[in-house]
């Protein structure tokens, strides 16, 4: 057993005291989002009770405690992502965003007519469509990677896809179907041999790996807090300082300016630049809260535990053959995202009946309809897992698997 | 039983696992109906003759028990019908699944539609099963132009 106090850890998150129609809640759809501890929650409801205010203007103590409460929590995830500075770190709404503000500021700036942009074919839509509209409008190319029947990607490919044309490469650095841990270093060096800017989507990575921008080669980093036990509305980006400070600002108003004349202003330094208008200044500061907790745990101790439990549900799923397993079978060189399909039962019947057993899974494409057409299915079954979940829960995800077959008439499993 | 055995009843699960009127039609109406939350996928073909007879319908469905069986208990309520009275049908079934009250039984010749009554406990699936009705929509619009 890994060196994870589960049952304390689970002491902290409200809502798993939760039934549904009488039953325990099983939450096992923690690759869409996190349930939330406590003192997140907390620190939410203590933030409006006693320093509300806004920020980088007031000359009173609440807007200065606001202040100083929104920048620490700039650098309690500055130091969890291993950045050098804080200035590099910026909030957005989430991942997506900020996806679209390298995709429109950046990449306005600096795609031309020819140039090719390279991707993985397991991208979520949020780092496809941005690129998608990127390329039609300056007349690049996108060009995809190919995966191997591990749903690794293929390094070959990479090396043939990945030239002189490409501007820009992006990738996951954790699948968020088949939970695929991607080379992220070994893409990022090659990628940099040709010149070219390298943007990796960490929303399934940062919650789970212990992360180092730095380690991981990259020009941009993307993440949303509310997959590692923060609020909603929070995302970030990362990126070197000498691209941001390169680029135009992606948003214009108040915040983002040093001084505005009638016909012309001056824009604010980093991170400031980036963030127009108030931001959200309680969410922020619970995101900090959240990133702290995960420190305290240990980002080494939470892969341990996944890497357990992924192995443990692995070994059970494929105790039913009728099962098929989506991505790597190693649970060492994947994340705790499982993908599976139980025979002809469409995903959303396993789905609803899941849920009438009180355990929540995600069914469907899961933003990822290239993906699917590659894997040659209209969607799957996905559960996956974080911090509090058990075996014992991997356990009742089984015994509810088996039920379904029986509702839908015992046609799966022999 | 269990809730979900009330959902998945016996009519359901058997035009599920043997949908009535699957296939295409050559040289038919053709339509294609998506639904983007699961990416459920659906192309119905129909036939209208002069006399504005529905001669002709089949469905080539990729979809969840609901969707299938909706369409499947759809074509069978609608086949030989006039586009007019299929109009009705379609009203009367969207009106069930989508009136928070009870509404009233259908008709004796449309029973099997009754099965799907159970859907509104799920709001989300409600979708599920109007994919085919609002497709078949689609379809008499175009058939008329």
């Amino acid at each position: 057993m890994s060196s994870l106090d589960i049952s304390k850890i689970r002491k902290e998150f409200p809502i798993l005291r939760r039934e549904i129609d009488g039953k325990r809640l099983v939450y096992l759809d923690n690759a869409a989002t996190s349930q939330k501890p406590l003192r997140v929650i907390d620190s939410l409801s203590n933030f409006y009770s006693r320093h509300n205010a806004n920020i980088h203007r007031g000359i009173h103590t609440l807007s200065e405690e606001s202040t100083n409460l929104y920048e620490g929590a700039r650098e309690s995830i500055k130091q969890f992502i291993g950045a050098q500075h804080s200035c590099e770190v910026i909030f957005t709404r989430n991942a997506t965003e900020s996806i679209n503000l390298v995709a429109q500021s950046w990449g306005r700036q600096n795609v031309l007519p020819g140039d090719e942009i390279v991707l993985s074919p397991m991208e979520h839509h949020s780092n496809l469509v941005p690129w998608q509209v990127l390329a039609a409008e300056r007349e690049a190319k996108l060009v995809f990677l190919e995966l191997d029947e591990h749903g690794q990607i293929d390094m070959d490919s990479a090396r043939k896809l990945i030239g002189p044309k490409t501007k820009l490469v992006t990738f996951t650095q954790m699948s968020n179907v088949l939970g695929t841990i991607t080379p992220a270093r070994e893409l990022a060096d090659l990628a940099h041999k040709f010149g070219a800017i390298v943007l990796i989507d960490g929303a399934q990575g940062v919650p789970h790996l212990a992360t180092s921008v730095q380690e991981l080669g990259c020009d941009f980093y993307v993440f949303s807090l509310h997959k590692m036990l923060g609020p909603t509305g929070v995302g970030v980006l990362w990126g070197k300082k000498e691209l941001l400070n390169a680029m135009p600002p992606y948003m214009y108003g108040g915040d983002m300016i040093s001084s505005v004349a009638r016909e012309k202003s001056r824009y604010n330094e980093l991170p400031w630049k980036y963030e127009a208008g108030t931001p959200n200044i309680a969410d922020v500061i619970a995101s900090g809260v959240a990133v702290e907790y995960l420190k305290e745990i240990g980002m080494d101790v939470v892969r341990e535990h996944e890497v357990e439990i992924t192995r443990y549900a692995l070994n059970r799923l494929k105790e039913i053959p009728e099962i098929k397993i989506y991505g790597p079978h190693d649970a060492t060189k994947r994340g705790g995202v499982i993908s599976f399909n139980l025979k002809d039962i469409h995903p959303h019947d396993l789905g609803q009946i899941m849920s009438d057993a009180g355990i929540a899974i995600r069914a469907g494409h899961h933003c990822c309809q290239p993906l699917m057409k590659d894997l040659k299915v209209m969607g799957t079954a996905r559960a996956s897992f974080y911090i509090y979940n058990t075996f014992e829960e991997v356990d009742m995800l089984l015994a509810a698997l088996r039920e379904a077959d029986r509702v839908m008439g015992n046609v799966a499993i022999r | 039983m269990s809730l979900s055995d009330d959902l998945y009843r016996e009519t359901i699960l058997d035009h599920y696992h043997n949908p009535r009127n699957h296939g295409s039609i050559e040289g038919a109406t053709e339509v294609e109906g998506t639904n983007p939350l699961c990416g459920d996928e659906l192309t119905l073909y129909l036939k209208v003759n002069d006399a504005g007879l529905i001669e002709d319908i089949k469905m080539n469905a990729h979809g969840c028990s609901i969707n299938t069986a909706s369409g499947s208990m759809m074509s069978e309520a609608i086949m030989g019908q006039t586009v007019e009275r299929a109009r009705e049908i379609i009203d009367t079934f969207k009106t069930m699944m989508l009136t928070k009250e009870d509404t009233e039984a259908m008709e004796d010749d449309l029973e099997d539609l009754e099965a799907l009554r159970g859907v509104k406990k799920y709001p989300v699936r409600i979708k599920c099963a109007l994919l085919p009705w609002n497709t078949l929509l689609q379809g008499l619009d175009t058939v008329k132009k």
